[in-house]
């Protein structure tokens, strides 16, 4: 009776705890995907003030103002605002209108261009402050939810009023937006809104991050399973919290290493721009891998590779090219096999990558820019434009993946520095109009104030992009030879011993030779046993 | 000749179990440490850890087993005919002499099985043991530990220990070969039972 009992328990047992498990495994997903949004409380179609007409963007963000008194003042106190940053850690003035990339260099110069991503309009020369008008803060680009709101590339951060042909040449014509209706219906920021400036940083679509780029606006579960309409359909906000409008989440001062765990409400910091802060920092059921996160970003494992939504990012970006023209004197372009462009005159060499795996480094969120005034050790290129910071022997530093940009940009052979670069501009010395480098830095200098001796020649530069978007399902996460293997992904990083991956070759060799000696012994001991007992027998 | 049981149930048990267990380690132990992919490394660690902690139970009762019965006797060295019985190996089996050494119940095991299985014991088993408890916990070490301690020197004893290990098996079980014929070493292994001279 006992023994059948138990029989029974095993047979039945096991595949009853499995459909229970599967039951509950579907009841959380359902739970999950179904997740709504509360309803909001106020209907902005029925406020009187937001009828309309309105005669341009100025006249919209005056009538939100109207009831959000203290959002324009929240604003302008924003990085998104000032575009400056002062680093806590390393005491650089960062931010948009102080740092130099590797992309087009400065903003300083390119405003019209450069400030169409400006959260404001008309700012228009950026020696001066963006301007103080509480109506020029632009709330339509972050809270517009018909997709209709688009901020025109070469306006200062102004939609057009007309209708423009964009691009430029190619005869599509890009009407004005219907300033009342998006009025009507604004909201929180989604996705999109975000991706408006940060998926096209870089002068297109995911040319700059790598981990963000148009194919997030409706990312297939496999591309990222917190965003993904079939998954969380998580907005940017949802991590990226705010407080009076200051959005959390930093690349110039990252949380690395974010030990404080699941933020309770009351208890900790309210921001939810780390994995951990919804997470927790050990999420995984086998402890071995939550061994890995004293070590390791999520993201090491989580992002196996970037750019993965069929949008490429730009890997290499060759200015000293710039300027090539063909017989008619006409610019050219070149694409690469798989319809990227590869050359243009305007802006040189490229190389685009898609489902790039990343580089990764120590780091404890500390980025170190070089800025466009310091001295550049001109021996050893490739120069970094930034670097980032952190060690094995610190307790705050994960090793984290990377996007790293190469490329050649133009510096100052004289003074060792790096140039502004006045590429954008309808005038007679915008590297883009004109394809002279020596007029396009010359005036990048005299726009902007920043000295330049006149000479200049290329140099190799590197800059750190740290990947952190794009997480697929944990199924798509590394597996653990992707790292404990002689071929692995952390090879050449200090400070970590990998089984599979680290050894000592002497002991491999010594130890080998102990044991086919042993078994040489072993196997000639054996033969002779063989041949002389058949000897003896004879 | 009577035959007797020589090793009883619990040491056959133990003795087989932890066979299987020790080739398990050393298959996915020599994966993990990066020899050849068959299972993946994830799992090569998983069922690594998993036949570790096996193991260490199955010791837990053998060295219980071996004080209760004392049966630890076995292996007290002795150098009363040492040199017989190496010199047996390396000469006398070719020449058809007889083994020098008479088995009895109370000392199963010649002078070089003796030391054999005592250093197996006392030196391959535990550095392999305390070099895997400490990786396997190696990110609980208390600080006072991680001070002076490196990960990569518990691996490289790990490894170290691990090849002792499979020097013993090869050894070992070519040894196990050569009785008077191939399987008479074995099988008192397998049945327990053995026909031994009476004593004297």
């Amino acid at each position: 009776m006992k023994k059948t009992g138990w029989k029974y328990l095993v047979r039945f047992g096991r595949p009853a705890a499995r459909i229970v498990l599967a039951g509950a495994l579907i009841c959380s997903g359902f739970a999950v995907s179904g997740a709504e949004r509360p309803p909001a409380t106020a209907d902005h179609s029925k406020f009187e003030a937001l009828e309309g007409p309105f005669e341009n963007a100025r006249d919209v963000t005056e009538a939100c103002l109207g009831c959000h008194t203290e959002a324009g003042k929240q604003i302008r106190e924003t990085t998104h605002w000032t575009w400056t940053y002062e680093h806590p850690e390393t005491g650089q003035t960062l931010g948009k209108s102080e740092v130099i990339n590797s992309f087009c260099g400065m903003a300083i110069t390119n405003e019209p261009r450069c400030t169409s991503c400006h959260v404001g309009y008309g700012w228009e020369d950026m020696r001066q402050p963006p301007p103080a008008a509480d109506n020029a803060v632009d709330c339509l680009v972050c809270h517009d939810t018909t997709g209709d709101y688009w901020k025109f590339p070469t306006l200062a951060g102004y939609p057009t009023d007309k209708p423009r042909e964009w691009p430029k040449g190619s005869g599509d014509m890009v009407q004005p937006p219907d300033l009342e209706n998006i009025a009507q219906h604004v909201g929180a920021s989604g996705r999109a809104n975000c991706g408006s400036c940060h998926f096209y940083g870089g002068g297109d679509d995911g040319v700059k991050h790598g981990d963000l780029d148009s194919s997030l606006v409706d990312p297939p579960r496999t591309l990222d399973v917190h965003m993904s309409p079939d998954g969380l359909d998580f907005a940017c906000a949802d991590c990226h919290t705010s407080w009076g409008h200051q959005v959390a989440g930093s690349r110039y001062q990252a949380n690395a290493a974010d030990t404080l765990g699941i933020d309770v409400p009351g208890h900790t910091d309210f921001s939810r721009a780390s994995c951990q802060s919804c997470h927790g920092d050990s999420p995984h059921p086998q402890q071995k891998l939550n061994d890995h996160v004293d070590t390791l970003a999520c993201q090491t494992c989580h992002v196996p590779e970037f750019a993965r939504g069929g949008v490429a990012t730009k890997m290499w970006w060759d200015w000293s090219t710039a300027g090539r023209l063909d017989e008619n004197g006409e610019p050219i372009t070149e694409y690469d096999e798989h319809g990227h462009p590869s050359y243009l005159s305007e802006k040189g060499d490229f190389r685009h990558g898609e489902n790039v795996v990343p580089t990764y480094a120590w780091f404890d969120g500390t980025v170190k820019y070089t800025l466009v005034d310091e001295r550049l050790d001109v021996d050893h290129p490739p120069v970094a434009i930034n670097r980032v910071e952190g060690s094995p022997d610190d307790p705050g530093s994960r090793i984290w993946p990377f996007k790293v940009m190469e490329g050649k940009q133009p510096y100052d052979t004289e003074r060792e520095t790096l140039l502004a670069t006045h590429v954008f501009g309808a005038d007679d010395t915008s590297l883009w109009s004109n394809f002279s480098w020596p007029k396009a830095l010359k005036a990048g200098s005299e726009l902007s104030g920043m000295p330049f001796s006149g000479n200049y020649d290329f140099i190799e530069t590197t800059m750190h992009w740290p990947i952190t978007h794009m997480v697929p399902p944990a199924e798509q996460a590394l597996d653990c030879a992707s790292c404990h293997a002689s071929n692995s992904r952390l090879a050449g990083l200090p400070g970590i011993y990998m089984p599979g991956h680290n050894g000592n070759l002497w002991l491999d060799r010594i130890g080998w030779l102990l044991v086919a000696l042993t078994l040489a012994g072993v196997v000639l001991h054996g033969l002779a046993r063989i041949v002389l007992k058949g000897r003896k027998s004879s | 000749m009577s035959r007797v049981m020589i090793y009883k149930r619990f040491e056959r048990f133990w003795h087989w179990f932890q066979a299987l267990l020790i080739f398990s380690l050393l298959f996915t132990g020599f994966e993990i440490h990066g020899s050849y992919s068959v299972l993946g490394f994830g799992e090569a660690a998983r069922l690594h850890t998993l036949a570790a902690w096996a193991l260490i139970i199955l010791w837990l009762f053998a060295i219980f087993w071996h004080i209760t019965t004392g049966e630890w006797r076995q292996y007290i060295p002795t150098k009363n005919g040492l040199f017989a019985v190496m010199r047996y190996y390396l000469i006398g089996t070719f020449t058809g002499e007889a083994h020098p050494y008479r088995k009895t119940t109370r000392a199963k095991h010649n002078p070089l099985q003796r030391l054999a299985y005592l250093f197996f014991k006392l030196m391959i088993t535990p550095v392999i043991w305390l070099s895997g408890l400490l990786y396997l916990f190696y990110n609980d070490w208390p600080a006072t530990l991680s001070g002076v301690l490196a990960l990569e020197t518990v691996a490289l004893i790990h490894t170290a220990a691990a090849f002792a290990m499979l020097i013993f098996i090869i050894a070992h079980v070519y040894m196990a070969t050569m009785g008077p014929k191939l399987t008479s070493l074995i099988k008192p292994m397998v049945t327990g039972y053995e026909d031994l001279e009476d004593s004297r």
